[in-house]
């Protein structure tokens, strides 16, 4: 049982009156202390300076994934008319240092949820005396794209299957790879058979294998079936997976840089990142760059789903606003903007915002950091007034519990235990005290595991407890009001004891 | 002695009269627990025993020796999860026997690969029906009607999560998010993804597929409806591209519909028209930067 001082800092931050650091309330000190709104949590990004909007409405004609709707074929022909392999051996021949500032400057974060910037992770590849070490040297492309909501890099592999392949050529090339391996998820059978396809055409054509596209650089891609786990979405977790054990997280350090696939140096990427380089590259680091929020840059594939009139995926710029994704590709809300009441902005591991916060959230990274969430993979989970946002993430609690590989005790333990609260909030037969001592359990899993799995389950539940609250407290009212009593803890009714059932004592 | 059988008779004769009044009811666990998917642990039975001889087929070997030329020679173990999955699409389900042989092949302790067979969902070490009809109920999913689908499945083939039809068609699993979450609801029955469904799109594919089943005289057990390299190759041709199914599978006059939306959808597109890409595509010399780097 919490203190009551302690319960006392909870209730206030579900209330969201956080208290201030010393930098955020010199900038906004009357306003914040005043207005007694929604306050924004205070932390050095770029909220904190007026934000650069560039020019806003994303055109066609920067839309990198043409084929994203599979307007035309997957093909190598088809690829090459629509802009991919174009001077493949002239960037390759430009050689890493160059590639990798290009990457650099264009600002490229990872597609895969973290957003950690690219140019940099890969330059961690190239440490001191790289080139005197004579093991291979391996880029593995994460293709077991399991999060809840994410749909993206599917629709890469089945319709622009080239632009991957230029990518890992690219991409491996800027990290000095001997090959490539993509680890494709194996529910994805038919997307695997295109990708597959693709690189066949690739060999035969000479684009990748020995001697690159005539630049005189080896490299080989393979492609990896997964088998189901959600949890091999996790680089450490992937290799494993990949040297043909089960998917179990590895402790870092060492990092997969120094110490990774069969011990070699090696980099995780998602699908999307690597698909995005060779564009990247041919059309300057400064045109990705000119889309976005400073720090935020370039364009985004966003999945929308569910309560939404026409749930679709599309490639938008980043720093997009919200409503306005929604309005213009979506179809807007079922029944409105007004019929709104939750969205997971990103992916089901990223906390849940209310409609309030929604109204003017952009999407991306820090924005949505502000907002104590997350951008993601850019999964848009959207929940209109009929839903019942508890089952809701009842059920992602399910799945977490489910998918946890059971290496780490906080989070098998954990996931399971949350799981059964949750699904006695569900029913509303869960005790007021216990929704403090979720918000205790999840912040005992966080940060205590292998992998971010632990904070993956964590979250969600921590975002419900945080807007949703009331109605949590409603739901066990309304239980205590129908049965006659406040339920005892682990769901038994209150008049189990009268009923001879044998509960655990002290209750 | 009486001063001391006095009270002991006492004491015992109040309990004695008070426990026989307290009714107490205790609930048995009549199942077991269900605490996976599957039970973790292998048990013997008649299909699925370590007597059972398993060989892989001629033409598998050869996709063996393609596989094993992908992993470093030294790390033969990294194709397991392949193999097995070879060994799941020849045999109908990873039995006991497929993966001793999976491990005899690739020179390694039987243990491993029992670990990498029971961790990974896919491996089916039970039978399953000729259809796996995989239903995604995640969030997503939900949201846009899952209930109604599994409600729908359930009806219609009569069976539920985990569950086989007598006539060893259907198996029905409740999976978790398939990545499909922009055409949900879906279901995935073996390798294809039929998504955008309704309960009653779902209704009567279940029943085209039974009666496909039936026109074809195919019986339970075996591996799925696997399309093959010439269906792959037909596809590409005609205009849906996208359908990886094509026009559906045709056989003795049963039709199956293709694998994707069952709505009108081709993809992942707004359902009312295009909102983005409709205008002229860009090329890569049209777009190439312009400060002479490249």
């Amino acid at each position: 049982m919490l203190s009551t001082p302690a319960k006392a800092i909870l209730r206030s931050s579900t209330a969201s009156v956080l208290p201030k650091t010393a930098t955020r309330s010199i900038a906004t000190t009357t306003s914040a202390a005043t207005n007694g709104q929604q306050q924004k949590r205070s932390m050095a990004t770029v909220q904190d300076a007026p934000p650069v909007q560039h020019k806003r409405g994303l055109q066609d004609q920067d839309r990198i994934f043409q084929n994203l709707y599979g307007q035309h074929g997957a093909d190598l022909k088809t690829a090459q008319k629509y802009g991919d392999w174009y001077k493949t051996k002239e960037i390759i021949e430009k050689g890493h240092d160059w590639l990798i500032s290009e990457i650099k400057a264009s600002g490229l974060r990872g597609r895969g949820g973290a957003g950690f910037p690219s140019g940099m992770k890969w330059s961690f590849m190239n440490f001191k005396d790289w080139d005197k070490d004579t093991k291979p040297r391996y880029l593995v492309v994460n293709a077991d794209e399991g999060e809840p909501g994410t749909c993206k890099d599917r629709e890469i592999m089945r319709k622009d299957p080239h632009k991957l392949i230029e990518g890992c050529l690219v991409a491996g090339r800027a990290m000095n790879c001997t090959a490539a391996y993509i680890y494709i998820r194996g529910e994805f059978y038919h997307e695997a058979t295109v990708l597959q396809r693709a690189i066949q055409e690739a060999y035969q054509a000479g684009l990748i294998g020995k001697n690159a596209c005539g630049s005189g650089y080896d490299f080989d891609v393979y492609l990896h079936r997964g088998m189901g786990a959600y949890v091999c979405g996790e680089e450490t977790s992937l290799i494993e997976s990949l040297e043909g054990k089960p998917g179990k997280p590895r402790l870092k350090p060492p990092f997969p840089a120094a110490v990774g696939l069969f011990g070699c140096p090696s980099t995780v990427a998602n699908v999307e990142t690597i698909a995005v380089a060779p564009t990247i590259i041919r059309r300057g680091a400064n045109w990705f760059n000119s889309f976005g929020r400073e720090r935020n840059a370039g364009t985004k594939l966003f999945c929308i789903s569910g309560h939404v009139n026409n749930p679709c995926t599309v490639e938008e710029e980043m720093s997009i606003p919200l409503r306005e994704l929604i309005d213009k590709h979506a179809g807007g809300v079922i029944g409105g903007w007004d019929n709104l009441k939750a969205v997971i902005p990103g992916g089901s591991s990223t906390p849940i915002l209310p409609k309030n916060v929604c109204d003017d959230q952009l999407m991306d990274f820090d924005a949505l950091k502000d907002s104590q969430s997350g951008l993601g993979t850019a999964a848009v989970i959207v929940m209109d007034q009929s839903t019942d946002v508890v089952r809701a993430i009842a059920r992602l609690s399910k799945f977490y519990h489910h998918e946890s590989c059971g290496q780490c005790t906080p989070c098998r333990e954990g996931s399971k235990w949350v799981e059964q609260i949750m699904q006695r909030f569900e029913k509303g037969t869960a005790r007021a005290r216990e929704i403090d001592m979720m918000q205790e359990l999840t912040k005992q899993v966080e940060g205590h595991t292998i992998c971010a799995l632990g904070e993956a389950f964590a979250w969600p539940v921590q975002g419900l407890i945080r807007h949703f609250r009331p109605e949590l407290e409603a739901r066990i009212a309304e239980n205590t009001q129908k049965s006659g009593g406040e339920a005892l803890a682990g769901g038994w009714a209150h008049d189990s004891q009268k009923r001879g059932m044998l509960i655990s004592p002290g209750q | 002695m009486a001063s001391k059988l006095a009270p002991w008779a006492l004491r015992n004769a109040a309990r004695a009269v008070r426990s026989p009044a307290r009714f107490q009811q205790r609930s048995f666990q009549v199942s077991a627990a269900v605490r996976s998917d599957n039970l973790n642990v292998h048990r013997d039975t008649p299909e699925n025993n370590a007597s059972i001889p398993f060989k892989f087929n001629a033409q598998n070997e050869k996709l063996i020796q393609e596989v094993l030329s992908r992993y470093p020679s030294q790390y033969k173990k990294a194709a397991v999860m392949p193999l097995l999955d070879l060994g799941q699409r020849q045999h109908g389900f990873t039995s006991i026997s497929v993966m001793n042989e999976v491990a005899r092949i690739l020179e390694m302790p039987p243990m491993r690969v029992y670990e990498v067979a029971t961790f990974y969902t896919m491996y089916n070490r039970n039978p399953v029906g000729k259809f796996h009809v995989q239903c995604c109920t995640t969030t997503p999913c939900q949201l846009r009607g899952s209930d109604g689908i599994m409600k729908a499945i359930e009806e219609q083939l009569g069976i539920h999560h985990g569950q086989t039809t007598d006539d060893k068609l259907f198996t029905l699993t409740e999976v978790e998010c398939l990545g499909a979450c922009a055409n949900a609801p879906m279901v995935q029955i073996n390798d294809d993804f039929y998504e955008d469904l309704t309960p009653e799109t779902t209704k009567s594919l279940l029943s085209a597929l039974k009666d496909a089943a039936q026109k074809t005289g195919a019986g339970g057990m075996a591996p799925g409806l696997v399309g093959t390299q010439e269906d792959v190759e037909a596809r590409e041709v005609d205009g849906k591209k996208l359908k990886l199914g094509g026009p559906g599978y045709a056989a003795k006059g049963a039709a199956i519909p293709a694998p994707g939306p069952l709505s009108k959808r081709e993809s992942c597109e707004p359902m009312t028209g295009l909102t983005s890409l409709t205008g002229p595509k860009w090329t890569a010399e049209s777009t190439l930067r312009k400060d002479g780097q490249l």
